[in-house]
């Protein structure tokens, strides 16, 4: 009987069974409402946003990390295996669930007033409302504290002025937490989507990450008031808290992409012959198999202590770079290996692989590129900065 | 109404005169099932509305001295190998190998416990219904029990000895009795069969132990006035089928959609209580349970052969003719 790559190293074995229960869970929903839709959402280059939203606030998987406020409050390991079963779909949806729970509502649940925590996060953790995340604009996105977006005091109010590119949930958003220079250095601020001047344009004719809404903000002179500000925190360690709780989840995440690909190329490789013989027998495509095997398991293993050490509160954001680094690294690279496998099957949306590879170009880049998780264990190790 | 001769049929503990009929189960126990109200629909695109509102009070039962009684409900649930998987038998005592696939609840099981939550929540809340799921199997079948509590009933109860190992369907049933007797539950629910043995009775056997009304294959369950009323779902329809509580319903699975449990219900399963039992504590012999105690036994069992290959009739103009006859010769036509 053949064994799954993940239990080679009786992966499950290291889970509770709270962990296991949630983990099966969010499987299960993924296998009854949202495989048998995602193909043509990725085709349509779409996602129905709030019924998913809805449903997934039902189950507790929005903000399921955060205490409080209508938040399921779970472990760090639990958010991150729900990130795995949901990118085991489609990274699309696993970035709907980041960008909700560990951008936006973690900004407000992080540095928020009181009264922007009891506005947003109830309604946000059910998925009655929507958040997005503005800090990339169309000349900063690697370097973001060059950020052109400015918010200027008139009177007690403020007016935000710029442009916010590559906004995942954009314009399906209720809320964005949009980040832009003041007097102060940068701020966060909470921005109603009904807010005038407020637009999120649908950025079209994507090649990756297709059934996930990416929009362009443009806040022309858009006025809140004062209470509209995150009050505890200014610089940039404001988004990039929120980034390191995201990209948490995508070091995760990628391992569920991963092991679909390799779940589908074992598959299809035993019951695809060639030569007389299964293609799986042949030794180039064992050695294949094997490879990805001891990359995925490792992956896993990567996560899961990274898991461990930030439910004990020690991890820090090198630590999470080496994971992000890694576990994309590898799961791309796996993702395109199983292509191979599946020869010319490989490249229809009636097998996932290639939509998988496709989708996780975005999230090598997003989050942090793949050369500034690079530098950032550069500096870590040698105590020499090589990007700014 | 065929049945087996109740001298035959030893009774674990305080249960009332059996009989098990071993097939034409619609008219087992006619005079305890549940009355036909008259009205009997045909039409398959019933309505699955729940009565809310008003019923919900009435549904309290006003007891001596004017206070209302909580309802109590108890969900039986069975742990089964996971239907997809292919199913083994233990050579040993041809019982079936729990461990040859992932266990799981049976599916139809989920129905009956959404029901009952369903229930609960029209009838107020946990304050005004209680749910208790019933499990009865080895250790691991707690699982089962696990997963009731995580969609959201209030605690559970675990029937586990060694000697219920082997248990055929009326000796499963004798221990369930014993231990709805025990709990003494206002409404049973159960789902309407396994997915492991297919037999659809031991609802019906459980009825006749317990000497409760059965209101089975149930499409939709309304309570009010001490009175369970369902639509008993038909070959034509749905009939409407009503009994005093304490009764005994099953489900089919069109009654509801089953909830996934949420992550702050899988947390709180963790702290519910699950009070363990064995045959003693219920007062069940031994004797009349497990492989030795159970009225069927398989014999021997024997994979599946191959598929034969099937058979082609080429259409000479008369092809229409020739599946017909295949069709006749077979006995389908
Ligand atoms: C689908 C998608 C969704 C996104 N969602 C969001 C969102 O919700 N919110 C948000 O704020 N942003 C979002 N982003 C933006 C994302 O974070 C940026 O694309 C990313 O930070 C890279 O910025 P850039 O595209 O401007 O590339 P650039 O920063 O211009 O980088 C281009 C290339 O240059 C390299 N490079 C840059 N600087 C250096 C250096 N010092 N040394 C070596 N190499 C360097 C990069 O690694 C990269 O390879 C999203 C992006 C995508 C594609």
């Amino acid at each position: 009987m053949p064994v799954h790559p993940l239990d080679l190293i009786a992966a499950d074995s290291l889970l509770d069974e709270e962990e296991l229960a949630i983990r099966d869970t969010v499987r299960q929903f993924g296998v009854d409402r949202l495989q048998p839709h995602i193909a043509e959402w990725f085709e349509a280059g779409t996602l129905p946003a709030r019924d998913l939203a809805r449903e997934l606030g039902g189950l507790g998987v929005l903000g399921m990390h955060l205490e409080g406020y209508g938040c399921s409050g779970t472990s760090a390991v639990a958010y991150g295996l729900a990130c795995m079963e949901l990118e085991a779909v489609d990274s699309g949806i696993r970035s709907l669930v980041s960008v909700q729970g560990s951008l936006a509502m973690f900004a407000i649940w992080r540095w928020g007033s009181e009264e922007q925590k009891q506005q947003w996060l109830p309604a946000m953790a059910a998925g009655e409302a929507i958040g997005c995340f503005g800090l990339t604009e169309p000349d900063f996105g690697s370097n973001p504290s060059g950020m052109r977006t400015r918010a200027k005091r008139d009177g007690s109010d403020w007016v935000l002025t710029g442009t916010k590119m590559w906004i995942t949930n954009g314009a399906v958003a209720d809320v964005a937490v949009v980040w832009a220079q003041t007097d102060d250095g940068i701020r966060g601020f909470v921005v109603p989507t009904d807010s005038p001047g407020f637009s999120a344009p649908v950025i079209k004719s994507k090649l990756s990450l297709r059934a996930s809404i990416t929009s362009e903000l443009v806040l022309d002179n858009v006025r809140l008031p004062d209470s509209a500000v995150l009050p505890e925190v200014s610089g940039l360690k404001g988004p990039l808290s929120c980034l390191t709780e995201a990209r948490f989840g995508i070091v995760f995440g990628v391992v569920g992409a991963a092991r679909d690909c390799l779940e589908t190329a074992i598959d299809y490789s035993v019951n695809r012959e060639q030569f007389d013989r299964p293609i799986a027998g042949f030794q180039l495509t064992q050695k294949k198999l094997a490879d990805m095997t001891v990359e995925l398991d490792k992956a896993f293993l990567l996560a899961l202590h990274l898991g461990r050490l930030k439910d004990a509160g020690v991890i820090t954001s090198e630590m999470v770079s080496v994971g992000k680094l890694n576990n994309v690294r590898e799961a791309i690279a796996i993702a395109r290996e199983s292509r191979t496998i599946l020869g010319g099957n490989g490249i229809t949306l009636e097998y996932p692989v290639l939509r998988h590879a496709n989708n996780l170009e975005s999230v090598l880049t997003y989050e942090g590129t793949e050369e500034i998780h690079t530098l950032v264990i550069g500096q870590a190790v040698t105590g020499l900065a090589a990007y700014r | 109404m065929r049945g087996l001769r109740r001298d035959r049929c030893p009774l674990p503990g305080p249960v009332t005169g059996l009989t098990v009929p071993l097939s034409d189960l619609e008219m087992i126990g006619s005079n305890r099932s549940g009355r036909l109200t008259g009205e009997s629909v045909t039409d398959p695109s019933w309505d699955q509305q729940n009565t809310d509102g008003p019923a919900i009070a009435r549904a309290l039962r006003l007891v001596p001295g004017g206070a209302f009684a909580v309802v109590r409900i108890v969900v039986c649930v069975k742990q089964v190998p996971d239907s997809w998987a292919e199913k083994k038998l233990n050579p040993a005592d041809n019982t079936l190998d729990r461990d040859a696939a992932d266990a799981v609840v049976n599916e139809l099981d989920e129905f009956a416990v959404e029901e009952a939550l369903q229930i609960q929540e029209r009838l107020g809340g946990p304050d005004d219904c209680q749910v208790t799921v019933l499990t009865v199997g080895p250790e691991k079948a707690i699982e089962s029990v696990r997963k009731g509590l995580q969609m959201g009933a209030g605690d559970g109860v675990h029937v586990v000895d060694d000697a219920i190992h082997g248990s055929d369907a009326l000796a499963t049933s004798a221990i369930l009795a014993a231990a709805i007797e025990r709990l003494a539950p206002d409404l049973v629910l159960m789902g309407s069969e396994s997915t492991d043995a297919r037999m659809s009775v031991v609802p019906a056997m459980v009825a006749e132990r317990t000497g409760r009304p059965q209101l089975t294959f149930a499409g939709k369950v309304d309570i009010a006035d001490g009175t369970v009323t369902v639509q008993r779902v038909t070959d034509y329809g749905y009939d409407v089928v009503e009994a005093p509580l304490p009764a005994l319903v099953s489900v089919v699975e069109k009654i509801n959609e089953p909830r996934y449990p949420s992550f702050k219900g899988i947390m709180a399963a963790k702290k519910k209580p699950v009070e363990t039992l064995t045959l003693a504590d219920l007062g069940v012999e031994p004797a009349v349970v497990g492989l030795s105690g159970s009225w069927s036994a398989v014999q021997e069992f024997a994979a599946r052969p191959p598929r034969a290959a099937g058979t082609v009739v080429t259409d000479e103009g008369d092809g229409g003719t020739k599946a017909a006859d295949f069709l006749s010769a077979q006995k389908f036509i």
